[in-house]
C-alpha cells in the first residue's frame, strides 16, 4: 500500500506539487496523467526519494519515507524497480551486464543464477540475443524494454514507469503497452505508470489518476474517467483547446 | 550603490555556499574509499582511462619541455661561462616544478574533461539516479574510483615526464650542444636531493586530487542539456589549472 498525504513541492517559488493526496492498493496498476510540466515526473521522484517534499509524507508499506535516514530509505528502494524516461542504461556496458547490473550489486548471486535470470527477462521482453550489444547499438523502443527487464529483474514489489513510451511510433507504443499488461500479470507489482498516452493507456491501467494544478483533480477507472463531467478532465482527454485548461 | 554591494554579497555568499558543497563532496567521497565494498574493477579500469591512455601525450609533451629547457637554459648558463650546470638545472626544474605543474595540466585537459563529460551525460540521462534508485551509492561508481586512481596515476606520469624530460636535455645538451655526458648526469647526481624528489611527489598526489576532485564534482552536478554539460566541463578544466598553480604555489612557498 502506498499513501502519498498532502504533497507540497515548489522549485525557485514556482508551486508544482500543491497538496497532493493519492492512495495506492498493492498489485494495482495506476496511470498518473497530466499536463506536460504538470509535476507528474517530480512526484514519481518523491516516491524513490530522488526528490525531498517541502511537507507531506509519503507512506510505503507503513513507512514514512520523507522522515527515514538514507541507510532506511536504501531498504526501501529496494522494493522498487524503475523504467526512466530514457531508459537510462548505462553507456558503458553490454545489455547483459545492465540487467545483470543490479543482482550482482545487490543480490550477490553465483554467474549461473545471474544469467538464467537475465536471458529469462531479456525474453520476458522479446529482446532475447541482444546481450553483447550495447545501448548506442540499439533502438529507443529495445532500450526501454531492456530498461523493464532490468527493473524486474530484482522482482521489485512497486515499479514506476516514467513516460515510458514517449517517442515511439504507435505500435511500439502498443507493444510496451501489452508488455507492461504482460509482465505485471506475471510478476504481479504495484505499478505506478505516468503516460500522456491517450485514450491508449486506458486500456492498460486498471485506474487513472489526473494531476492537475500539483494535485489529483480527478480519480477512478479508466471508464470513469472516459465519461467524466470534470470539465478540466474531459478537456484534457479530449485535447481540446478552448476550454478550461488554458495553455498561452 | 546598494545595488552593486548586493550584488557583490550575493557572489561572495554564492561563492562560499558552492565552496562548502564541493568541499563536503569531497569529504564524502574520501570517506567512502575507506568503506567496503571496494569496486577494484572499475578503479583499475579508471587507471587505464586516467594513467595508461595518457602515457603518449605525456610522453610527448615531457621530451620537448626537456628540449626546450636544454636550450634555453644552456644559452642562459654559457653566459656565466656554468654549461656543466645544464644537468642539475633540468632536473632541478623539472622535478621540484615543471613536472608535476605539466602533468597536471596535461591530465587535465585529457581526463579530466573526459570525466567530467561522462559523469555528466549519465546525470542528464538519468544513468546516476538510476543507481540510486537501485540503493547504489553513485558516489562508490563514479567517484571514489576517479579519486583513487588519479592519486595512483599522478605520482607515475609524473615520473615519467620526468624521466623522459631529462632524456629530452640530455638529446639537445649532450647529442647536440655537445656538452659531455659525464657532466650532465654527475652534477646532476650531486645537486639533487631526495627532499626535491619528495616536494614533486608531493604535489603530483595533491595535483591528483584536485584534478579528479574538481572533475567529478562538476560532472556530478552539471546543470541540464547539451549545454549544461558542455559548461561542466569547461569549468572543470578552468577551476583545475587554476587551482593547481595555487596549490603549486603555495607548496613551493612551505618547502623553499
Amino acid at each position: 500500500m502506498i499513501e502519498i498525504i498532502n504533497l507540497y513541492k515548489s522549485f525557485s517559488g514556482q508551486q508544482v506539487l500543491n497538496g497532493l493526496n493519492l492512495k495506492i492498493a498493492d498489485k494495482e496498476l495506476i496511470a498518473i496523467i497530466g499536463q506536460s510540466g504538470g509535476g507528474k515526473s517530480v512526484f514519481l521522484r518523491h516516491l524513490i526519494g530522488l526528490v525531498k517534499p517541502d511537507s507531506g509524507s509519503i507512506i510505503i508499506e507503513g513507512v514514512d519515507i520523507t522522515r527515514v535516514s538514507r541507510k532506511e530509505l536504501d531498504l526501501i528502494r529496494q522494493k522498487f524497480g524503475v523504467v526512466f524516461q530514457g531508459g537510462a542504461l548505462f553507456d558503458s556496458i553490454t545489455i547483459y551486464d545492465n540487467v545483470a547490473f543490479p543482482l550482482r550489486e545487490k543480490l550477490k548471486l553465483d554467474e549461473s543464477q545471474i544469467q538464467q535470470k537475465v536471458r529469462e527477462l531479456l525474453e520476458d521482453v522479446g529482446l532475447s540475443g541482444i546481450e553483447k550489444k550495447y545501448p548506442a547499438e540499439i533502438s529507443g523502443g529495445m532500450k526501454k524494454r531492456v530498461a523493464l527487464a532490468r527493473a524486474l529483474v530484482v522482482e521489485p514489489k512497486i515499479v514506476l514507469f516514467d513516460e515510458p513510451t514517449t517517442g515511439l511510433d504507435p505500435i511500439l507504443l502498443r507493444s510496451i503497452h501489452h508488455l507492461i499488461i504482460d509482465t505485471h500479470r506475471k510478476y504481479s507489482f504495484t505499478g505506478i505508470v505516468i503516460s500522456h498516452d491517450i485514450p491508449e493507456i486506458f486500456e492498460v491501467v486498471d485506474r487513472v489518476a489526473f494531476l492537475y494544478k500539483g494535485r489529483i483533480a480527478e480519480i477512478g477507472t479508466p471508464e470513469e474517467i472516459q465519461n467524466s463531467s470534470n470539465p478540466i478532465s474531459r478537456q484534457f482527454i479530449t485535447g481540446k483547446l478552448d476550454d478550461s485548461i488554458k495553455i498561452l | 550603490m546598494e545595488k552593486l554591494i548586493r550584488k557583490i554579497g550575493s557572489k561572495a555568499i554564492f561563492i562560499i555556499r558552492m565552496a562548502g558543497h564541493m568541499f563536503i563532496f569531497l569529504v564524502k567521497s574520501i570517506c567512502y574509499i575507506f568503506i567496503p565494498p571496494f569496486k577494484l574493477k572499475l578503479l583499475l579500469k579508471q587507471i587505464h582511462f586516467i594513467g595508461n591512455k595518457s602515457l603518449l601525450v605525456i610522453v610527448l609533451i615531457g621530451t620537448f619541455t626537456g628540449m626546450v629547457l636544454a636550450l634555453q637554459l644552456f644559452y642562459t648558463l654559457r653566459k656565466f661561462g656554468s654549461e656543466a650546470m645544464l644537468g642539475p638545472a633540468i632536473a632541478l626544474s623539472l622535478i621540484r616544478e615543471l613536472g608535476p605543474v605539466l602533468t597536471a595540466l596535461t591530465v587535465t585537459g585529457r581526463a579530466g574533461s573526459a570525466i567530467t563529460a561522462e559523469i555528466g551525460i549519465m546525470r542528464i540521462s538519468e544513468q546516476i539516479d538510476a543507481l540510486t534508485a537501485m540503493a547504489l551509492n553513485p558516489l562508490r561508481y563514479l567517484v571514489v574510483p576517479n579519486i583513487v586512481a588519479a592519486l595512483i596515476a599522478f605520482p607515475l606520469l609524473t615520473a615519467i615526464f620526468n624521466v623522459i624530460g631529462i632524456f629530452g636535455g640530455y638529446l639537445v645538451g649532450v647529442e647536440l650542444l655537445g656538452l659531455s655526458a659525464g657532466t650532465y648526469f654527475s652534477q646532476m647526481k650531486q645537486y639533487l636531493d631526495i627532499v626535491d624528489i619528495e616536494i614533486g611527489l608531493y604535489k603530483s598526489i595533491s595535483f591528483g586530487l584536485i584534478v579528479s576532485w574538481i572533475s567529478c564534482y562538476k560532472g556530478y552536478y552539471t546543470s541540464y542539456g547539451a549545454e549544461g554539460v558542455s559548461k561542466s566541463t569547461t569549468e572543470a578544466v578552468v577551476l583545475s589549472s587554476v587551482l593547481i598553480l595555487i596549490w603549486d604555489y603555495f607548496i613551493g612557498a612551505i618547502y623553499l
